[in-house]
């Protein structure tokens, strides 16, 4: 066991033995996401590398404090990515926080979200107790998914120690379009194509303009570009606009308004909400960006089949997470009362109860 | 019914069918002998136990009072879809309730613009497909056994299918999942949208073998169906060469919609059955499938033709037609019930290993084939890393089974020694159990036990299926020695 593992293992022994509350970070380029920051410091910088990456096996093995700019340059070496396009929002991002935040960029719709690249972890758990779950391979069934369950767990069932991330090829082509059209026949036409064989692999609607990103293979990107019309964005333009996006740069999310994150099914109509918004993901991710009352933005997402993150600011007490209903709420309580039985990791950092 | 008076375990039965008929009616309780021995097994035949009752709830406010019934009598549930499982997952209990959900086979609603499903949990994996059909939709995962398996059971194993690798599995298909805790509570978990808050539940349930949660209601993704698909077929004469072919398509940025190798003991049995045209002189070939525009494909086949060439391949044969295509797949989907016409029985393994150790393990297996005198032959969803060895035996032999069951266990042992896992899709059950012992550390296994705990505190829920306990790990003797740790100190030794 290395020597900064070993640290890392007992300071979570020591903080269970003395039910004394541990923050785990790396980069904390996500402080703003969540309820409470609480605890003494567990940073997890020390512990970084990349532990295996074979192109051929489309995996990555790191550790949680590696740089997510690191690992997405050594795959981009290789000609390969991470599919789930995690934000950075900040410079210094680790990958163990990209994991444990389970929030994925642009290319969410067409590609999945971190959980579905996540084939295994090792961890240390509220005991301090190193596990290893899953592993290089993509099918895996042997006993429960605990490695998919730590994707957005936001550190409170364990310290995510190393990660297994299944990597794609990079796209052979890309092309952005952009076409002028109001919400409605945005979010008509996004579903529309949903439901065709087309490379869309990227969504924005904000403001009365839809940008769009096309991914595959060269003739495919053509083709699609034939069909779908509207004027193509320069390269350079494009990358800057989706990392506009993926990092929250655009200057959708300047302002004072706190941004609320509404995921919904992708064919929900346009959200009777007061405020600016931009809709991503195919019409599965609304951003919105107001000073409306809690309430009133968590019932517009729960009728429309979906649930309201405060994202970023904002009065926190409201609950940045969507409530949970109780027989659901119930497990999450048990399942933290189960790995973490003295309740020091990340407390409070997901729902003020645990 | 007779009540022998002296029997409790008999009179328990009697009141667990009494209470179950207060909200079930007479013909969806079966308690007698003869109505029940069709229950006694899943796929995996060679395990029966007759079930203490068989319970067919018509919909979820009926599976929701076998629930409370079994919950309150502390009586344990085994839920079943169609009973395809080839891991022993539904394999019953003597003294506890077998929940079927064959009766809730209902598409609730197919969403062509949302491009989802809703459906009971009875529905056919292949059902869902023909629902989508006329939509121009499909969904993805398609198991072998995707005519007759369900999709509450492929939940339950998160089933995965020839097209993974593109398509990803079961857990990356399904949005959400309606389901009932073992106290009959409703939960859902994931939503219709792409995430839902919390913890991702709907991961965790998915793949647990019907020991977390019993499943009420599914909503699956459904994906464009592609407007063309192409096979290559390519020939090696080195089983190692065709498996650095594997690699070799992958390392050139190519991800096929399908990438199988079948050895030749596979292509022989199949020829005869299927006439394919397979390379009968290949000691391997590959199927490499592409998908997607005519425009798209055709420059795929052309770079995966490329590269099957350089790395070796003696044959490439690319199909013309869609009938050619399905041909040349004919042998892989019908590589069972040949093997099934060669040999009195075959046992089917499930392990899988990172593609780069395939020709290795391969030739492991073609040691093992010697070494206990039995014959072997291989299809393999190389592309995934999935192997699905056929050890040919004759179950009359007590010796053969016993030499085929320590042949499994050699190859399973070697996937976990090259980084791999004992099961890729078919799940442990009672199966595998024994082989978890030597995947997981005893600490790793209590976090299993904890995490069962978290959902069915009195263990209730399709117990000893999946996760051993410490005692049976004790037991088998193989143990888990990982990172130097000793296995079960706590445990005397003698």
């Amino acid at each position: 066991m290395s020597d900064e593992l070993q640290r890392l293992a007992d300071s979570i022994r020591a903080a269970a033995a003395a039910r004394s509350p541990l923050r785990i970070r790396g980069g904390g380029t996500k402080d703003f996401y969540g309820q409470a920051l609480a605890g003494d410091l567990l940073d997890t910088r020390g512990y970084a590398g990349i532990v295996d990456y074979d192109p051929t096996e489309l995996y990555a093995t790191v550790r949680a404090g590696t740089p997510l700019a690191a690992l997405e340059a050594a795959l981009g070496e290789r000609g390969q990515m991470l599919a789930f396009e995690p934000p950075r929002f900040a410079p210094g991002g680790t990958v163990g926080g990209a994991v444990a935040s389970g929030l994925a960029g642009p290319r969410r719709q067409a590609a999945g979200g971190v959980r579905d690249f996540v084939l295994g972890v090792r961890m240390l758990d509220g005991r301090g107790d190193d596990l290893f779950f899953g592993g290089q391979v993509m099918k895996n069934v042997a006993g429960y998914d605990v490695s998919r369950l730590m994707a957005g767990a936001m550190g409170t069932l364990g310290l995510i120690l190393e990660v297994t991330l299944k990597v794609l090829p990079r796209p052979a082509a890309e092309a952005t379009l952009r076409l002028e059209m109001p919400e409605d026949r945005a979010l008509e036409t996004l579903n529309r194509w949903g439901g065709k064989p087309l490379p869309v692999s990227a969504s924005a609607w904000s403001g009365g303009e839809l940008t769009v990103r096309l991914s595959g293979a060269a003739a495919a990107v053509r083709a699609a570009r034939g069909k779908l019309g509207g004027e193509a964005m320069d390269a350079d333009a494009a990358a800057r606009f989706w990392e506009g996006i993926r990092d929250h740069r655009d200057p959708f999310f300047a302002g004072d308004e706190p941004p609320w994150r509404i995921s919904v099914p992708s064919t929900a109509a346009a959200l009777p909400l007061p405020g600016d918004q931009m809709i991503e993901w195919g019409g599965a991710l609304r951003w919105l960006r107001t000073q409306a009352d809690a309430r009133l933005v968590r019932d517009a997402a729960s009728k429309a089949g979906g649930h309201a993150t405060l994202f970023r600011g904002g009065d926190k007490s409201v609950g940045v997470f969507h409530p949970l209903a109780a027989a659901v709420a119930r497990l999450h309580r048990n399942l933290k009362a189960e790995l973490d039985p003295a309740g020091i990791l990340n407390r409070g950092r997901m729902y003020a109860d645990f | 019914m007779n009540v022998r008076m002296n029997d409790t375990a008999f009179l328990r039965k009697a009141e667990v069918v009494a209470r179950l008929r207060e909200r079930l009616p007479r013909e969806s309780v079966l308690f007698e002998e003869e109505d029940l021995r069709p229950w006694e097994c899943d796929g995996l035949s060679a395990y029966r136990m007759v079930p203490g009752v068989v319970a067919l709830p018509a919909g979820e406010e009926e599976a929701r009072h076998v629930l409370r019934v079994a919950h309150a009598l502390e009586v344990p549930v085994v839920a079943r879809g169609a009973g395809t499982g080839l891991s022993g997952g539904a394999y019953p209990i003597a003294d506890g309730v077998l929940l079927s959900l064959a009766k809730m086979k209902r598409i609730l609603s197919v969403d062509p613009a949302a491009r989802t499903a809703r459906v009971q949990p009875g529905v056919r994996n292949l059902a869902i497909s023909e629902a989508a059909a006329p939509y121009g939709l499909y969904y993805a995962p398609d198991p072998s056994s995707q005519i007759a398996c369900t999709i509450g059971g492929n939940v339950a194993e998160n089933a995965g299918g020839v097209h993974c690798l593109k398509y990803g599995l079961t857990v990356n298909n399904v949005l959400r999942v309606r389901g009932l805790t073992v106290e009959g509570e409703v939960v859902e978990l994931g939503a219709e949208a792409l995430d839902a808050p919390g913890y991702d539940l709907l991961a965790l349930v998915t793949g647990s073998e019907g020991m977390l949660a019993v499943v009420t209601e599914v909503t699956v993704k459904l994906v464009p169906k592609p407007e063309t698909a192409r096979v290559v077929m390519a020939s090696f004469d080195d089983l190692g060469r065709a498996g650095e072919a594997v690699a070799a398509v992958i390392a050139a940025g190519i991800i096929p919609a399908g990438l199988e190798m079948m050895d030749r003991p596979a292509t022989r049995a199949v020829e005869e059955f299927v006439h394919a045209g397979y390379d009968l002189e290949a000691a391997a070939i590959l199927l490499c499938e592409s998908d997607g525009t005519p425009e798209e494909v055709e420059e795929e086949i052309g770079r995966m033709t490329d590269v099957l060439t350089r790395a070796g391949a003696t044959a490439i044969r690319v199909s013309e037609s869609e009938a050619e295509r399905q041909r040349f797949w004919s042998g892989r989907k019908a590589a069972f019930p040949a093997v099934g016409r060669i040999s009195p029985d075959y046992y089917c393994m499930d392990g899988t290993i990172p593609r780069k150790r395939l020709g290795e393990v391969l030739a492991f297996i073609g040691a093992m084939e010697k070494k206990y005198g039995l014959r072997c032959p291989n299809v393999s969803p190389a592309g995934d890393g999935n192997l699905h060895p056929l050890i040919l035996f004759d179950g009359n032999d007590p010796d053969e089974l016993r030499r085929t069951e320590q042949f499994a266990s050699e190859v399973l042992q070697k996937c976990i020694e090259v980084g791999g896992t004992i099961t890729g899709e078919h799940g442990v059950g009672i199966e595998k159990i024994n082989e978890m012992c030597v995947q997981f550390s005893p600490e790793e296994l209590e976090t299993f036990r904890r995490v069962k705990r978290a959902f069915d505190p009195k263990g209730l829920l399709n117990p000893g299926k999946n996760i051993p306990t410490l005692h049976r790990c004790a037991e088998f003797g193989r143990m888990h020695v990982k990172r130097g740790a000793l296995p079960h100190p706590e445990l005397p030794r003698f």
